[in-house]
This record gives structure tokens, sequence and C-alpha cells, in this order.
């Protein structure tokens, strides 16, 4: 059964990508703000490093941190693996889903699309530099109390999505939302949650939870 | 003496309020530690090479560049010189370094060579399949004289694509022997039934295995087992001498993973001119990979009386199937709703009537469905939104409505606890369980906390750990049912062991005491009462522990089966991009005696959601040419993000009638209807009606075009 009405029977690479471009209008698609911005800010001279281990001093959550990685390790496997600030996580490994989302110096950076030698001379604020189970952020504190969480795997991006967001936009509107959320992925559905965590922090921290 | 029955809504101190989930501050706060992100001592880095063909047999493995290369300790072979490959990225080897890069260097550098043989992934086509096993129709009365003779008739054409699970955390888990014992920390929904399947798959005894899932990143049915990569990790980390972590990339978990099955089918339905339906006749099929797939129920809920049904399992080239959250219903409930929705269309009738009219077809729920309907058409306002078909606005923005409803079973599974009781007052409840992320830990927590008569931070829950009572996989929708009813039973008889020890204090009967607000005391007469740590030092030296099981029928009645619950959506479709919108989703859910209503309702979010993703954009593409899965990723597998879903309304059918039934799953029944109910809003706000899910842009345009140029679509 060959049916015109479904693209998906015997379509062309044109097809395809015409349909990709289409469905692209979700807004899945959109980027965190701040990431489009962060290749231009990498500007001045170009340096070899490599192609051996390399030592860097990468300032983290406000303390100096030694790693040894080779070139081509991204940040965001640099603070799993070398120091074992496994919050971010490693889901889409692609810049899609959000899951690694760290700030580096004020922006919502994916961490497995930055190299952990671009990061060195910036300020790296992770998960756990923001707050502990025993002392949260209040944007930790809403996540649990709006139960903006399930399986809890996206959820450390989505904190950090959230809290570059609000550093940036104290009174957020509806568009900075969808931009500043709009690049962390959720597979559990807890949208309803964060859009309480959004609406709760707007007013400065009373929830309805 | 305390009763095993749920307390009275009256008694209830924390079932049914509003509690936030205890393993909140961790996982908010990134100190959870998943599979993934746990390290062990020496610990070494696997890879898996998998097939690059969808079809073929293996003609040579040539692994030597790869042992040579740095930090490489050791290499596996699964799959032998001469074996059929029956997907793309089906595993053939395992490669073992001391970094994740170097491993990873070492699989791009193993050569293997193919004799390619032809492929079939389009399931849809079910005639040019090489594998399609017809099943014997389904005849219930007399269809296709009643459908002869039917005033009305509907015929229709749907189908929904193979989605993936998607778990944000990839399978996957690090396994380490120490002698012949074997430890697993697995992303797993499944501590305790892994355990046993371990032993077997490894040919060792069950006790020398342990399994561990303190925190795992989604599961939604596709980690049941320990997985050929578990198995074959083992192997590896035992030949190797090392602690191995081996979780699977992207691209190979979307392709090998799990996959619901697709379902296509042909329907023809046959109403009286009044809306009463009397006939069903339909044809499916439908692949879930090389297996093929089962027939879904169809028609769903609905059970016409006159109906035929035939199912084709067609085997395709593909990543085989697995549970996908719901197995078979949302495949169901999208041809079923859609084909009444179009019989709705044709009679020119309010499908809300049309499914009221006919409503007694549903069976023994049908006064719980008519009085959701009620409720859900009252929160859309349904009366004020819904037209016609196709008068959906002039412009090319056009609106519409529709609806669906859906049932599922949700009986609590087996299940075993110890709970015990500590001199010091402190009271900690054992189970071999795990939290997949519906909140489990949280709502033992609640059962047991509330039995105590105790505050919640008064009772330690330990789970995600095979040591602990055996209990059942988290699938299904009945885990909730399984512990909770697992748990107040070894709860109560642990508070009776320790009235017992209370009572000749006060010279009473065990019966004439109760556990509440921190204290334990004589029914009704506060100056006979003392705190509880008061109580529970007189227990003794030894911690005093008791067990409880479900099913166990002489201790209470705790749990039930079978949920209805209905869904409206509204939608705005633009017809000249293809885009669909959500506007708003509702749902009406029945599900038993709620035990957290803050995370229940999460569970119905998150449904929703995962329906909206099948609904609009998710959809596992397959290359013609190659038989490879085209978007392995998270570009091209499109999620809904936040901005996609809409305004959500979830409603919880609770109180007397409901909550007497005791506690039913909630994981499965939100995430059937989206998918109908979206198509049905489209159809009503187009005027045609897309036949398939996902109802991407394309889809929508195709369909549109094919109505211009004057087929039916």
């Amino acid at each position: 059964m060959a049916r015109d009405d479904n693209p998906r029977n015997g379509f062309s690479r044109r097809d395809f990508l015409k349909g990709g471009a289409a469905a692209g209008a979700l807004t899945t698609g959109l980027l965190p703000e701040g990431l489009a911005t962060e290749a231009e800010a990498q500007t001045g001279e170009a340096q070899v490093v490599g192609p051996g281990t390399v030592e860097l001093s990468l300032q983290i959550n406000g303390k100096r941190e030694q790693v040894s990685v080779e070139p081509r390790v991204t940040l965001l496997d640099a603070l799993r693996v070398q120091l074992d600030l496994t919050g971010a996580k490693k889901v889409c490994d692609r810049a899609n889903c959000g899951a690694c989302t760290v700030i580096v110096d004020g922006k919502p950076v994916y961490a497995c699309t930055l190299l952990a030698v671009e990061a060195q001379g910036s300020k790296i604020e992770t998960i756990e530099g923001i707050g502990n189970p025993g002392n949260m952020h209040l944007i930790q504190k809403l996540f649990v109390e709006n139960d903006a969480q399930q399986c809890g795997f996206c959820t450390p991006g989505f904190v950090m999505a959230t809290k570059a967001l609000f550093d940036r936009h104290p009174s957020p509107t509806a568009t900075d939302v969808k931009q500043g959320l709009g690049g962390n992925l959720c597979r559990c559905g807890t949208y309803a949650g964060i859009n309480a965590v959004v609406a709760a922090v707007s007013k400065g921290g009373v929830s309805n939870g | 003496m305390a009763d095993y029955n749920w307390p009275e809504a009256g008694k209830r101190s924390l079932i049914g309020k509003r509690i936030s989930r205890l393993d909140g501050p961790v996982k908010s706060t990134g100190a959870a530690k998943y599979a993934y992100d746990i390290k062990r001592p020496g610990m070494l880095y696997g890879r898996m090479v998998t097939s690059a063909h969808a079809h073929a047999k293996i003609v040579s493995i040539d692994t030597s560049a790869a042992e040579k290369m740095p930090g490489v300790k050791g290499v596996h072979l699964i799959q032998q010189p001469g074996a059929e490959i029956k997907w793309a990225h089906d595993e053939i080897l395992i490669v073992a370094a001391a970094t994740q890069d170097q491993a990873d260097d070492a699989a791009r550098a193993v050569k293997i060579t193919y004799e390619v043989l032809p492929h079939f992934v389009n399931d849809e086509a079910k005639d040019k399949s090489p594998e399609a096993k017809p099943a014997q129709a389904q005849v219930t009365g007399e269809p296709d004289a009643t459908l002869a003779q039917a005033e009305v008739k509907s015929e229709g054409y749907y189908g929904l694509q193979q989605v993936s699970h998607c778990c944000l955390e990839p399978h996957g888990q690090i396994c380490e022997w120490e002698g012949d014992q074997m430890t697993a920390h697995c992303s797993t929904q499944s501590v305790s039934p892994v355990e046993t399947q371990f032993g077997e798959a490894l040919q060792i005894p069950a006790s020398n295995v342990t399994v561990m899932s303190q925190y795992m990143g989604g599961g939604f049915g596709s980690k049941f087992s320990p997985d050929r990569w578990g198995i074959e990790c083992a192997k590896t980390s035992r030949e190797v001498k090392a602690p191995l972590k081996l979780m699977l990339d992207r691209e190979h978990d979307q392709a090998s993973a799990g996959a619901r099955p697709s379902s296509y089918a042909k329907v023809t339905v046959g109403a009286r001119k009044d809306g009463t339906i009397t006939s069903w006749v339909s044809e499916s099929w439908g692949s879930g990979g090389p297996a093929g797939a089962g027939s879904p129920p169809i028609p769903y809920v609905v059970q016409v009386p006159n109906r035929k049904h035939q199912h084709t399992s067609v085997a395709t080239h593909t990543g085989p199937a697995r549970a996908w959250r719901a197995p078979n219903h949302p495949q169901a409930c999208f041809i079923t709703m859609a084909a009444l929705e179009d019989m709705a269309a044709t009679l020119k009738m309010d499908p809300l009537d049309f499914f009221l009219k006919n409503i007694a077809l549903t069976g023994d729920r049908s006064k719980i469905y008519e009085e959701e309907f009620k409720i859900a058409a009252d929160l859309m306002g349904w009366k004020q939104k819904w037209h016609p078909r196709g008068e959906g606005g002039k412009g090319p923005i056009k609106k519409g409505v529709g609806l669906a409803l859906h049932t599922w079973g949700g009986r609590g599974h087996r299940s075993n606890c110890e709970c015990v009781v500590y001199p010091d007052g402190s009271v900690e409840v054992k189970i071999g369980s795990q939290d997949i992320g519906t909140g489990t830990r949280t709502i033992i927590a609640i059962v047991a906390a509330e039995t105590f008569g105790l505050p919640l931070e008064g009772v330690k829950v330990s789970l995600g750990d095979s040591r602990y009572p055996e209990s059942g996989g988290s699938g299904g929708s009945t885990t909730v049912g399984g512990v909770s009813a697992s748990t107040r039973r070894a709860s109560v008889d642990a508070l009776n062991l320790m009235f017992a020890k209370v009572a000749p204090t006060w010279s009473v009967t065990a019966e004439e005491l109760e556990a509440v607000g921190g204290r334990i005391q004589v029914k009704g007469d506060s100056s006979k009462s003392m705190p509880w740590k008061q109580a529970a030092s007189m227990i003794g030296a030894s911690p005093l522990s008791a067990m409880g099981s479900n099913p166990d029928d002489t201790k209470g009645k705790l749990n039930d089966s079978g949920v209805g619950g209905v869904q409206m959506a509204d939608v705005s479709v633009d017809v000249e991009t293809g885009v669909v919108r959500l506007g708003k989703l509702v749902a009406v859910q029945d599900c038993g005696l709620v035990l957290d209503m803050k995370t229940a309702e999460s569970q119905v979010y998150g449904g929703m959601i995962m329906g909206i993703c099948n609904a609009l954009s998710e959809e596992r593409i397959f290359d013609p040419v190659t038989g490879r899965l085209l978007n392995g990723n998270m570009e091209f597998y499109k999620l809904a993000g936040l901005a996609d879903v809409g305004e959500l309304v979830v409603k919880l059918m609770t109180g007397p009638g409901y909550d007497d039934r005791g506690v039913i799953g909630l994981g499965e029944p939100p995430v059937i209807s989206p998918g109908a109910a979206i198509a049905n809003a489209v159809a009503n706000a187009i005027g045609v009606r897309v036949p398939y899910l996902p109802m991407t842009a394309d889809r929508v345009l195709a369909t549109l075009a094919k109505a211009q140029k004057g087929g039916a679509a």
C-alpha cells in the first residue's frame, strides 16, 4: 500500500528535508538564549593545544579545579568523569536536550558542546554549586514543591536553565520563558510543574504546590 | 487492633494530601546518583559495536587493530561470523578500555564485513512484507450482515508510526565481580526480577547477583530485563577483571532499546440514523520489528454488538518492540476513536452526543465515563467550542475540538516488604522495588507513616536493591497497588506487635490501642497515652519486624483493577503551514484511592505530554534504501518542549464511590487518549481526517492536498 498522504512512503531525501524543516516549527528546536552568542564570544588569537593530554585549570563553583584531559574532551565529560560533578547529565550529547546545561559567565550553555579547553578563564556554575539537599537554592526548592520532576534526569539541566533565565530576566515575559527553557527537554512530562516553578519565582518564590 | 483496610476519609492524615516527593531535593540538586553517574574503583568503560546493516550475515570480524589501541583492555564478541543480523544496530561486540573515548576510538577501528541481505522496513506496506502472519478474525454477532443493512456507513483508514521510548538516561549498567559475586548498578524498572534473570543468563546462582538502582532516568516499559548489553557487560567485566560501565550511545539506544509497534487499520462502521452504532468491521496490521506485532484490542472499549476484527503481524528489519507505556492501548484507542468520530461526522452529530448515546457499549464503567464526559465538557467548554466538521474558521488558522476515552487495569503486582521498628523509635520499610520517577518512595513512606501515626520523616524507605524482599517490576501501573498493600500489611502487623508490648502498661488489650499523632494510646482516652519513642523503647533490645505481601486477601481489601478516563483537546491548525498547535487538553481520570495527590497528578500530566508527543511530533523514521533509523537522535526524533504542550487540565475522580475501591495504578491510562483526542480535534478543525499519527506538518499538508484534489481523506 503506497498512499500519497503518508509522506513516509517512498519519500525522497528532498521530501525528508522539507518535512524536517516544517516540523522544525515546533519550539523544541529553540536554543537557550546565550548559546548562539557563545561562539561569537570566542575571538582572539588561535592557540594550538594537544593532541595529547592537556593540563587545565577551570573555575568551577568558585573554586579552581585542575583537570588533565585531551583537547577533544567536552566540558560535560570533564565535569562528570574528572571531577565527579555528575549533576549535569549526558543524554543526547548533541546540543538538543539541555540535560547538561551549566552556566558559563552568566549564560546557559550546553556542556556537551563546549570543549573543556574552551572553558578556561570562564566562570562555570554547575547544579552542585547553587545548592545542596540540605540547603537548596530557591529554584531547587520550588522544583520540589511544584513536583517539577519525575525521573529527575532532565531536572538539573532545567534548574540551571531556569536560574539563568531569572538571572537575566527577573520578570520574564512569555517569550523570555519560551526562549530560556525551550532548549530543554523532558520525557516524563514535567512541564506543568516547571511552568508552576516559573510562575512562583516570578511572584518572589510563592508557590501553590 | 489496627485494621488492614485503608483509614476512612476523615481519619487520613497523609493519604490523599499534596505531598512533595521525598527524593525531590537530591534530584533537583544533582546529588542523586544514577547508573550513568556511578564510578567504581578501577572501572573501565565499554562501547558496543553494532551492525551497520538492517539485514545481513556477518562474514568476518577483525578486532586486531582495535585490540592494539591505547587503553584497550579487552574485546568481547557477542555474535560470531555467520550470524544473521536482523536490524541495524544489532549488537556484535563490546570493547572495554580505560576511558570512554578510548573505547569509542577502538570501536571505530573494528572491521566487520557483511553479506548484505534484502531488508524490509516499511511496515505500512504489509503486502510487500516477506513475513506477514495473518491471525484468525475475531467475530462477535453478525458483523457482515448488519453492516450490509446499516442505515449509515463510514469507512476510514488510520495509522500510527513506531515510536521509541527515548528515556533520557540511556539503557546500561555497571557490572562488577568480587569472586563469584556479581553486582550490577542498572538503569532498570525491575531490581528484583533482573537479579533472577542475570543469574539464569550467566549460569550462576541468583543469590550471587545483586542489582541496584536508587535512581533511574526513565524506562516507560523498556527497562525490565538485564538485556543483552547487561549480560554481555557482566561477561566482559569478568573477562577483563574490572568493573565495567556500559551505557548505550543515543543512536544505539533509539534503534535497539525499544519501540512501540506501529499499527495501521481499515475500518468500516455501521450505525442507525439516530446514531446507534450497530456494526464494526476492521483489519489491522503493524510491526514492532523482527517479531512483528500482536493485535491491539480493536474496537477499543466501545463493544459494538456486531463486530469483526482481523490482524496481521508484519515482521520488519527494525529494532525489536518492547512494552511501551500502556502497551497496545494508544494504537487501539486512536483507531477506534477516530473511526467512531468519523461516523459521528458522517451523521453530522456532535461526537459528545454520539458517544453518550452509545455509552452503554462501554460496559461496566459506562456510568463513570458518562460522568467524566460531563465534567470534561465543562472544563473544556465543549458545547461552546464544538462545531460541525470543517467549520473551523474562515482564515488560515482553523480551530477544532476532539475527544476520546480509554481504560486500563492497574492491579497491584506481587510485592513483599519488611517493616522494622527499632527500639529508638525509628522505622524502616525494606522493599525490593524501585522508584522510576513515579513517586514510589514517597507513597511507601506515606502508607507506613499513616499506619504508625507518625510524620513522614519518621519513616525511612529502603528500596532499589535486590537484597530487599522481592517485589515486582514497575510496569503496567502495577507498582502503587502492590507496594502500598505490602507496606500497609507489614506496617499494621508491626504496629500490632508493638501494641502487644505496650498494652500491659494500662492493663488493656492490644485491640484497645491506636497510633495517632505520634503517640500510642487507648482508643478515645487521651489520659492513657505515650509518645511513640517511649512506646518503641518497650519493644526490647532487638528491633521488631513484620513482613507484608501482596496479594493477600486475608488482610484487607487494599487495591483493585480497572479504570476509565476521558480526554478532550482543542487545537488550532494552520492550513498554510500544516502546523498543529494544541490549545488545551483536559483529562478526567478515575483511579481509585489516591495516596499522594501531588505525584498522582504528575503522572497524569506526564502521560498527557507523552501522548502529545505521540500525536504531533515523535516517530521512528527508517531509510527505505539502507534500512537504518534516520532519526536516532534528539534533534529529529522530536519530543515536545515546554511551549508545545498548551494548557493542561487534570481532574482526578476521588471521593465516595472511587476511594473505597482501594489503590489502582495511574501510570498508563493518561497516555492513551491524547493521540485520539487531538486527532479528532484536527479533523474537526480542518474538515478532513489526517489518517496518521504523528500529525506532522507535512502529513497535514498532504492530507489537505489530497482532499483538495477530491480524494477521500
